[in-house]
Order: structure tokens, then C-alpha cells, then sequence
């Protein structure tokens, strides 16, 4: 700053500059205290409990506190051989309270996951233990059952001492840490929940292709109509847009059922008997048109967006330069309309891969997606712990997508409406 | 879209081929819409059309599925609708005040970290439904709000503010805020200005994002499932529980009434959108 700029005041006799700043730094504040209520509300109500929802995953401390003397005199083990008289004495200690509290068939069902047939051996000591004597706890324990001189069993109530645990992400991708230690798949005829993934991501994918497939043209025509005519026929996307979720997927069923029109139409043209029709609700079929029908409204208006603002005179100034209307269409028309096809792609694949009440609805088995797997472990087992590790997996595959997609066309350029 | 009489004859096929595939995807879109109409008057219990519907016999049809739904016995549709209303109308006031406070400030060039605040503020439109809904469940049920109004209404707040806050930021963009300085040069307070400058002119942006919350709160059920009690049920929990047991002509009869409601409000959108545009000048 030169000299002459320093020497302007204000009426007030401060320097311009600092008078400016202060007014800068003001408006600063009242622009933030503003956006504050939702910022604090949001980050509390929402922000807070989707990271709580990783220590959930997470946590492993429920056997942990159950057995606190045990864990406190295996530290010194090594776990080649049978521990020493010490964590027998502890363990009898930490088993003895549990049994008093009523809470040892936890303990039992938690390290019967570790090493099967431990439920049995515990719920033996569980009785016997009554009439143990003090001292020598090692003999005693052995003589209850001869399991407990396997150091097998042992080393399966070390494996619970850390108080985190990322079994349940592996158990996600179907996978495990055995008896050793190391990472290994579960067999075969178990591994159901890779199939969901597959089949989420597939599913996504599809409805996606078949969104944009069938959005293309009609947001081209909307767009190029005269507004009088694309408005009657921008309430025929709208009017779905609006409708409830839950009102479009009853419709499908209605559809969709097995004397359902569509099956009526078909048998009218005479594609399928009347005694033969076929299944289209309650399988993959029943996901895809219902989804692509739900979703394709967002595909829809973002394209219409963008369409919207392209000039026709563009691809006649192509046609008229020597382009024959497929080479415009490609070369001009199509480039300009990419950022609609990203938003609209982002839009419904986001949907589609975290949906739930149209699959778990219409989709019977053979078309459930991680959702409604989610939605089980969360009403119906209670494993939310495993929800919790699922849904964070879901959300980082959201989150890696939304990544690639401001790599390749820049969120800013995203047109919502 | 009449096409230039020197247009060739293959470039003509090819065009009412598109006009005839535009003609499927729109047919596609709405007339699933329009199945439940006519089988929701329908006097039998099967969800198909009989032969006396197609032969347009006045026997065929009947209101009892309505009668059904308003005085049915043990029916949950009475309770149902008004926690709807009552969570729907909370949250969509909820969602405005907090939205549209944040969309002020989020408009304003003084403002730091914007792209940050703004990531976060939209987050609950982003995150798949399903990990929110765990994510509140756990919220809620730490809170002790599990299986109330409140709790629900809160949950509803959150889903529904990225909505008013997008519609009212794009309303903002196109503000003149030499407006409001003249306002204020002129002697009056910020609320004075807000109350009669500001908010008047971003009015319709206000309503169409509080439709947005209303709709939002009005249909969703995924949140509610996880949270709502049995004095809490909304019609879309009503309805989720009816389809998965058994698909009853009364909940079409309720489909029927929500179809109808989704169309005034498409109205009442359609209708924002034009004065808004006007209002803004945007004239295409």
C-alpha cells in the first residue's frame, strides 16, 4: 500500500482500510451466526451419530468387561502352551461374578462364535464351580472338563481381549479370522452377502442404463417443444415426481401381479397362455421396472436443465456447414448435454443403490438389495453393530463414487431442477 | 415439431420412430398412476379389473372401499392421517426457519468456509436413506426421543432442510442486494428488512422448498420405520404394513386420496415456479 492510501479516514478519524476491515469481519460473523442453528443442529443430530455409528461397528468391548482379571493376567501369556495357575484363578474369579449376575450366558454365546462347542464347556464349569475349593484353581478347572487342558480354548478368550474389533467389515464381505489369525473366506454355500453387494451394484447400474436410455429422448423433446405442449407434458414427469413412493410401488404390484394387466396384455397378444403366465413380481424383473419408473423422473429434470440452454441454432449451423443430423447430434449436440447425463446418472445411481422400500416390496428374494439387509440386522437380529458396519460400507462406496464423478465432471457443474 | 417438407423419408421415419418411443416412456410414466383410479371404486375384493368394470357396468363400482377407509372398524387410517399432518407440517416449519436462515447466510459473499458448510448442510440429501435412518435411530434413541412426534419431526427437519436450502439459495442468486442496502440507507432494521424487502421477493423460492419438506416428510417411511412406536404411525408406515401383508383395495382407495393431493401440489409448485421465474425476469 502506498503512503497516500493510509492518510483517507473515516468521519470517524480510523483509517479506511481498517474501518473496511472491521465491517468486512462483522458481516463475516452474521453471515455465519445465520447458517450456525442448522450447522450446530445438523452436526449434532446427524453428523455426530454417522461417526458414532463407526466406534459402533467397531466395538468389541462387551466380552472385554466381562472378563477384566482374566485379561489383566494373560497379558504376560504368550499362548504357546496352557496358561499359567494365575489366569486360571482369574478367570474362575471373573466367571464366578458373571454366573452370580446371571450374565455368563452371554459369555457363553460370544466365545462359542470363537471356537464352537465352548457353550457347552462353560455352562459344565458354570455348575461344577459351586463346590471348588480355594487354591489350585488350574487342577480344578481341568477336572471339571478335560477341554480346558486344550489350549485352543484358551487362545479363544485371548482373541477377545482387544476392546475393537473389524470383524463384522469382514464378516460384511464375507470373510473371517480363524482360529490362527489370518483372513479367510467363509465356505461357499455361506457367502451371501457378496451377492447382495454384486447384485446392488448390478441392480444400480442397470436401472441407471435403463433411466438414461429412456430419459434421453423425452427430455430432448421437452426441451425442443413449444412451451405450450411441453408443459402438459412436462405434469406427465412431474405428477410421478410428486407422488408418493409408496402409492407407485402399490401400483406396480397391481401391475405386475400374476393376473395383473400387464400379464393380461401379454397373454392378449398372445406372447404367453393364459395358464402359463409368467412371474414378474418377487424377482429381479419386478425390481428393475418398478425402480426405473420411480427413479427416472431425476433423470429427467436435470437433462431438461441442461437441454434447456443449448441453442438450436447450434446443430443448424452444423447441418448447414455439410454435418448430416446423426454426425451433429454426436459431435455438438451430445457433448453439450454431458453435464445433465452426469447429474442425472450421479442422481439415480445414488438412489438406486441405497433403495429399500421398492426391492423389499416387489423384489421378494431373489431381488433384495444391502438395504433391506441392513434394515433385517437392524430390526430383526439386533446386530447393530453389523448394520452399522454395512451401512459405513455403503457409504464410503457413495462417497468414492461422488469422488470419481467431481474428478471426471466437477460437482459445480451438477444442474438440480 | 412439424418437420420441413424437404426433410427425406428416411430422416421422417426415424423421426416419428422418436416421437414414438418418447410417446412408450411417457405412457411408461404415468399410467401406472392411473390403474388405481377405477380399481379402488371397485365392488369386488380382487385387485383386477372384472368383466362388469369393463363392460362399464355401474354395479361394478362402489365406494365402499372409501367408506372402508374413513369409518372402518379398527381402521388405522384416521390416526394415521393426522400424525402425518401433524409431523408433516412440523417439520416443513422446522425445515423453512432453519433452511432458509442458513440459506441467507450461505448467499452472503462474507461467508467463510462455504463450500465445506454447504457439503454438510446437503449431506442428508446425499447419504443413502438407509444409513441416515440408522444413523438417527441411534441419535434418537440415545436422546430418548425414540417413538415419539418429536423425535420423528426432528428426523423429518433433517431430511427435509437441504431442500429448502438449495431452492432458496437459487432463489437468492438472482437477488439485487443493492435492495436491501437502500433499505437499510433508508433508516430500516435488519428484521424490518428482512420482513419486508428480503422475504417477500424470496417468497416463492421459501414455498416451493417447504413443498420439497412437506413432501418429504409426508412420504417418507424408511426414517419412520426404524423410529416410529404404534401411537406414532404415518400413512406411508400404514401403507408399508398393508402391502407387505395383503394388497387391499382400501389402500387404494388411500392411494386414490394421496395421487390427488400430489397433484395440488404439483399445481401449487408449477404455479410458484412461474412467479418466481417472472419475478426474476426470467422469460424464455
Amino acid at each position: 500500500m502506498s503512503s497516500e492510501t493510509q492518510k483517507i479516514l473515516t468521519t470517524d478519524g480510523i483509517p479506511l482500510e481498517e474501518s473496511l476491515k472491521q465491517a468486512e469481519k462483522k458481516n463475516k460473523i452474521k453471515a455465519f451466526l445465520l447458517v450456525t442453528p442448522l450447522l450446530l443442529f445438523l452436526i449434532i443430530t446427524y453428523i455426530i451419530p454417522i461417526a458414532d455409528m463407526f466406534s459402533r461397528s467397531i466395538d468389541d468391548k462387551m466380552v472385554t468387561n466381562m472378563l477384566p482379571k482374566t485379561y489383566k493376567a494373560m497379558e504376560q501369556w504368550d499362548g504357546k502352551e496352557l496358561p499359567p495357575e494365575e489366569v486360571f484363578e482369574a478367570f474362575y474369579l471373573d466367571y464366578k461374578i458373571l454366573v452370580e449376575n446371571k450374565t455368563a450366558g452371554r459369555l457363553q454365546t460370544q466365545l462359542n462364535y470363537e471356537k464352537n462347542g465352548f457353550k457347552s464347556v462353560l455352562k459344565k464349569l458354570a455348575r461344577k464351580q459351586k463346590k471348588f475349593e480355594e487354591g489350585n484353581y488350574k487342577e480344578q478347572i481341568i477336572k471339571v472338563h478335560k477341554r480346558w487342558r486344550n489350549v485352543d480354548y484358551w487362545r479363544a478368550i485371548k482373541r477377545r481381549a482387544p476392546a475393537y474389533t473389524y470383524s463384522k467389515y469382514l464378516k460384511g464381505v464375507d470373510m473371517y479370522s480363524n482360529e490362527e489369525g489370518k483372513i479367510v473366506q467363509v465356505s461357499e454355500n455361506r457367502r451371501i452377502h457378496r451377492i447382495l453387494w454384486s447384485r446392488t451394484l448390478e441392480v444400480a447400474f442397470f436401472v441407471t442404463l435403463f433411466c438414461f436410455l429412456m430419459a434421453y429422448p423425452i427430455a430432448h423433446l421437452l426441451a425442443t417443444l413449444p412451451m405450450k405442449y411441453s408443459n402438459l407434458l412436462m405434469i406427465c414427469v412431474l405428477l410421478p415426481f410428486w407422488t408418493s413412493l409408496l402409492v407407485r410401488t402399490a401400483s406396480w404390484m397391481i401391475l405386475l401381479q400374476q393376473q395383473g394387466l400387464v400379464n393380461d396384455f401379454f397373454v392378449w397378444i398372445g406372447l404367453v397362455t393364459d395358464d402359463n403366465r409368467p412371474e414378474m413380481m418377487y424377482n429381479k424383473t419386478g425390481t428393475y421396472v418398478a425402480m426405473t419408473q420411480i427413479l427416472l423422473p431425476f433423470m429427467v429434470l436435470p437433462l431438461y436443465s441442461v437441454m434447456k440452454t443449448i441453442s438450436p441454432s447450434l446443430m443448424r449451423a452444423g447441418k448447414s456447414l455439410g454435418a448430416t443430423p446423426g454426425v451433429a447430434f454426436f459431435k455438438i449436440y451430445f457433448p453439450l448435454t454431458i453435464p445433465g447425463i452426469g447429474a442425472g446418472c450421479l442422481l439415480v445411481f445414488i438412489l438406486a443403490i441405497g433403495y429399500y422400500i421398492t426391492p423389499a416390496l416387489v423384489g421378494g428374494a431373489s431381488g433384495t438389495l444391502i438395504s433391506n439387509q441392513i434394515a433385517y440386522h437392524m430390526k430383526s437380529t439386533l446386530d447393530w453393530s453389523f448394520a452399522s458396519a454395512m451401512g459405513l460400507m455403503l457409504l464410503t462406496g457413495v462417497l468414492v463414487i461422488y469422488w470419481i464423478y467431481n474428478k471426471l465432471v466437477g460437482v459445480d457443474n451438477i444442474k438440480l431442477g | 415439431m412439424a418437420l420441413p417438407k424437404y426433410t427425406e423419408p428416411h430422416y421422417r421415419i426415424w423421426h416419428y420412430f422418436y416421437l414414438f418411443v418418447c410417446g412408450c416412456v411417457f405412457f411408461f410414466l404415468i399410467a401406472p398412476l392411473f390403474v388405481i383410479f377405477p380399481l379402488s371404486f371397485n365392488a369386488e375384493e380382487f385387485l383386477v379389473f372384472t368383466d362388469g368394470m369393463m363392460r362399464l357396468d355401474p354395479d361394478a363400482f362402489s365406494t365402499r372401499w372409501y367408506k372402508d377407509m374413513v369409518y372402518g372398524t379398527k381402521n388405522p387410517w384416521g390416526l394415521a392421517a393426522k400424525n402425518s399432518f401433524i409431523i408433516a407440517i412440523f417439520a416443513t416449519i422446522g425445515s423453512i426457519i432453519l433452511g432458509t436462515l442458513a440459506a441467507l447466510g450461505l448467499s452472503s459473499r462474507h461467508m467463510p468456509y462455504k463450500g465445506l458448510i454447504m457439503a454438510i448442510l446437503i449431506s442428508p440429501m446425499i447419504v443413502p436413506l438407509i444409513i441416515s435412518g440408522v444413523a438417527i435411530f441411534f441419535f434418537m434413541a440415545k436422546a430418548g426421543l425414540a417413538a415419539t412426534h418429536l423425535g420423528i419431526i426432528l428426523a423429518h427437519i433433517i431430511l427435509g432442510t437441504p431442500f429448502v436450502v438449495i431452492t432458496v439459495t437459487a432463489t437468492l442468486s438472482g437477488f439485487d442486494h443493492s435492495i436491501t442496502r437502500a433499505a437499510s440507507s433508508l433508516g430500516s432494521n435488519p428484521f424490518n428488512t428482512f420482513m419486508k424487502i428480503t422475504l417477500p421477493l424470496i417468497l416463492p423460492g421459501v414455498i416451493s422448498g417447504g413443498l420439497f419438506a412437506f413432501v418429504t416428510s409426508f412420504d417418507e417411511v424408511v426414517v419412520v420405520l426404524f423410529l416410529a412406536g404404534l401411537d406414532n404411525t404415518t400413512i406411508p408406515v400404514q401403507m408399508w404394513t398393508g402391502l407387505r401383508e395383503q394388497l387391499s383395495p382400501t389402500i387404494l382407495a388411500v392411494a386414490t386420496c394421496l395421487i390427488v393431493l400430489s397433484i395440488l401440489i404439483l399445481l401449487t409448485a408449477e404455479l410458484l415456479r412461474r412467479r418466481s421465474e417472472r419475478l426474476r425476469g426470467i422469460n424464455r
